[in-house]
């Protein structure tokens, strides 16, 4: 599989292996409210519901086509697969049929890509791929890509979408919140910005790790973001939830987040906050 | 000899030192040490790891220091009894102490939240840690927890956010870090204070990504199948070392242990002796690379001839080239 390809292209003939934007994207009902909506539809409002503007998940190439300049994305660690490395039976057949689900090797795309002209290592996480867990290849690519930015003074921008930790690869999977995390303390050391768009749904050890470390910390409208699961709370420990709990509009009232963007949107913010950091990226922390 | 003989045998032994007045529960200690079944079992295992009678990280560094002071708070929330940090001495070298802090009895548990720690106590956890690395005195860390509290008020403060801080602050710390894992290490709550230079597990600790229950119910659709999960997992200290994700395993007598948790706690003391004269005298950028190389390389992926990154160049950016 070749490791570069190009993404954002009018050329719907493209040969390369990269599939169009939206080609998955179906006749859909809205899982909030039920409402049906058609393919052109949905792909014109990047599958934001048109009537209770639920943000549905979205496929992490669709969503790099919507965020930057056309033809301007690489992909990289785009080879890494997969082991099973506490000999779980049946990961490896779950694994071949996520990548066969998803089109994608693994739960995160990386690369670089550039939005209004101004390059930034993009993370998209994909929840289509086993709920978006991070085993060992996400916290490798996530680390990678977080380290690219670090060798090459670029900022890195993650957009996440994850059930927690992938628990095929028992501590392994624990042990990449660890790694992501020291990833992020070593850019923080070099004064390279982190910018976190979290979509729908969040949680677990993604939340407690990478997640909740960006400069700027975004998220889309009404995405499920917290640490543990609702059923876990509400079993467990037999307490009722609040209404509207965990959602984004929680977290920014709770002060974890710093503005909600809806995603027709995002592209704009981001440009903005790439523009804002220009100075800032080239590290004055270290000099 | 079978293990109910043995069991009356000590019943009678105990009638006849109380009406005799003589002191011999070291004796029988020991005696029922000796006799324990040697646990291979996993589920056993996970069992004693969850003793309520099993050490503590107050009764350990209680065992280990010479004195020690507690310190409270996280300066913004309030104070968490669920994480419990303070200075210490051991022979005469101070040492911050941080753990997670479980009882020995309901009464016990129910002031410790059975410790499940809030986001205040993994604040006051880094609270501390940065005071020790302010000080350059070394942090050892105490990990029991089942994890982070799920609770609604936990979610509400951020528990995401702290452990996430706690990772990243952790991992780049100027000063060094020993952690153990004295009974469970359950999840994010667990790692939230265990990013460290050195890190071990007592005989009979366990470290995993999901409680076995947790992993039962999730993966095997049954939480009553807990015990296969364990297996399933491999969480015990031996299959953790094994995984090279610890750099050893303290032993434990017999049977546990809250049989002896002076034996135990001599072997921790031990370690950190042995581990602080190696650690202590490199600089903090040689602690933040080694400590970040060993992060850097645990997982297992398959690379299919992709490039990998060269580390130090980034080391060598963030931290200069000493």
């Amino acid at each position: 599989m070749s490791s570069e390809f190009n993404i954002g292209r009018k050329n719907k003939n493209n040969s390369s292996d990269f599939p169009n934007p939206f080609a998955r994207v179906t006749d859909t009902t809205c899982r909030e409210c039920h409402h049906k909506i058609k393919r052109e539809k949905l792909v014109e409002e990047l599958q934001v519901c048109p009537e209770c503007g639920f943000h549905m998940p979205m496929h992490p190439y669709d969503r790099i086509a919507t965020l930057v300049d056309e033809g301007s994305f690489t992909e990289f660690s785009q080879e890494l697969t997969s082991l099973n490395p506490i000999s779980i039976s049946g990961y490896e057949e779950k694994l071949t049929q996520a990548r066969g689900k998803a089109g994608l090797n693994d739960a995160v795309v990386t690369g670089i890509g550039s939005i209004d002209g101004r390059q930034t290592v993009l993370g998209v996480m994909s929840f289509q791929f086993m709920g978006g867990s991070m085993g060992s290849v996400v916290g490798e690519k996530i680390t990678r890509a977080i380290l690219k930015g670090a060798d090459e003074g670029l900022p890195v921008t993650l957009v996440t979408a994850s059930g927690g930790a992938r628990m095929q690869e028992g501590i392994f999977s624990l042990m990449q919140m660890a790694k992501t995390s020291n990833a992020a303390a070593l850019l923080d050391g070099l004064g390279i910005p982190l910018f976190i768009v979290l979509t729908h749904p969040t949680t677990g050890g993604v939340t407690a790790s990478f997640a909740m470390l960006g400069d700027v910390s975004i998220a889309e409208p009404g995405a499920l973001i917290g640490f543990a699961g609702q059923r876990v709370i509400e079993g467990t420990l037999k307490e009722k939830l609040p209404e509207g709990f965990q959602k984004s509009e929680f977290q920014l009232k709770k002060g974890f987040v710093d503005m909600i963007v809806p995603r027709a949107e995002m592209r704009k913010t981001l440009s903005f906050l790439l523009k804002t950091h220009e100075s800032e990226s080239k590290g004055w922390m270290s000099r | 000899m079978d293990e109910s003989v043995i069991q009356s045998k000590i019943e009678e032994i105990k009638v006849l030192a109380e009406k005799e007045n003589i002191n011999i529960s070291k004796e029988l200690d020991h005696l029922k040490a000796k006799y324990a079944p040697s646990s291979e079992d996993t589920w056993e295992k996970v069992l004693l790891a969850r003793n309520i009678d099993r050490p503590n990280t107050l009764d350990y560094i209680n065992l280990i220091c010479d004195d020690f002071v507690e310190l409270h708070g996280d300066r913004h929330f309030g104070d968490d009894p669920a994480m419990i940090g303070g200075i210490g001495t051991i022979n005469g070298q101070a040492v911050t102490f941080i753990g997670h802090q479980r009882g020995h009895n309901m009464k016990e548990n129910i002031e410790r939240n059975y410790g499940w720690a809030y986001p205040e106590g993994y604040r006051k956890a880094l609270r501390l840690a940065e005071q020790a690395e302010k000080f350059h005195r070394p942090v050892v860390t105490f990990i029991d927890t089942a994890g982070a509290y799920p609770g609604v008020n936990a979610e509400e403060r951020g528990i995401g956010e702290a452990i996430a801080v706690n990772l990243k602050k952790f991992s780049v710390l100027k000063t060094p870090i020993i952690s153990f894992i004295i009974g469970e290490g359950g999840s994010g709550g667990a790692l939230g204070i265990g990013v460290s230079d050195k890190i071990y597990m007592l005989e009979n600790s366990i470290y995993s990504v999901i409680s076995p229950e947790g992993f039962a119910s999730i993966l095997l659709r049954d939480a009553e199948r807990a015990k296969e999960a364990a297996e399933i997992m491999k969480v015990t200290a031996q299959d953790v070392d094994e995984f090279g994700i610890v750099h050893g395993i303290i032993p434990e007598v017999p049977g546990g242990a809250q049989i002896d948790p002076a034996f135990t706690a001599e072997e921790i003391k031990k370690t950190i002796l042995k581990d602080l004269k190696a650690l202590m005298s490199k600089t903090p950028n040689q602690l933040i690379r080694y400590r970040s190389k060993k992060i850097r390389e645990i997982g297992h992926v398959n690379e299919n001839n992709a490039k990998v990154q060269d580390l130090f160049g980034i080391f060598g950016k963030v931290f200069g080239r000493s």
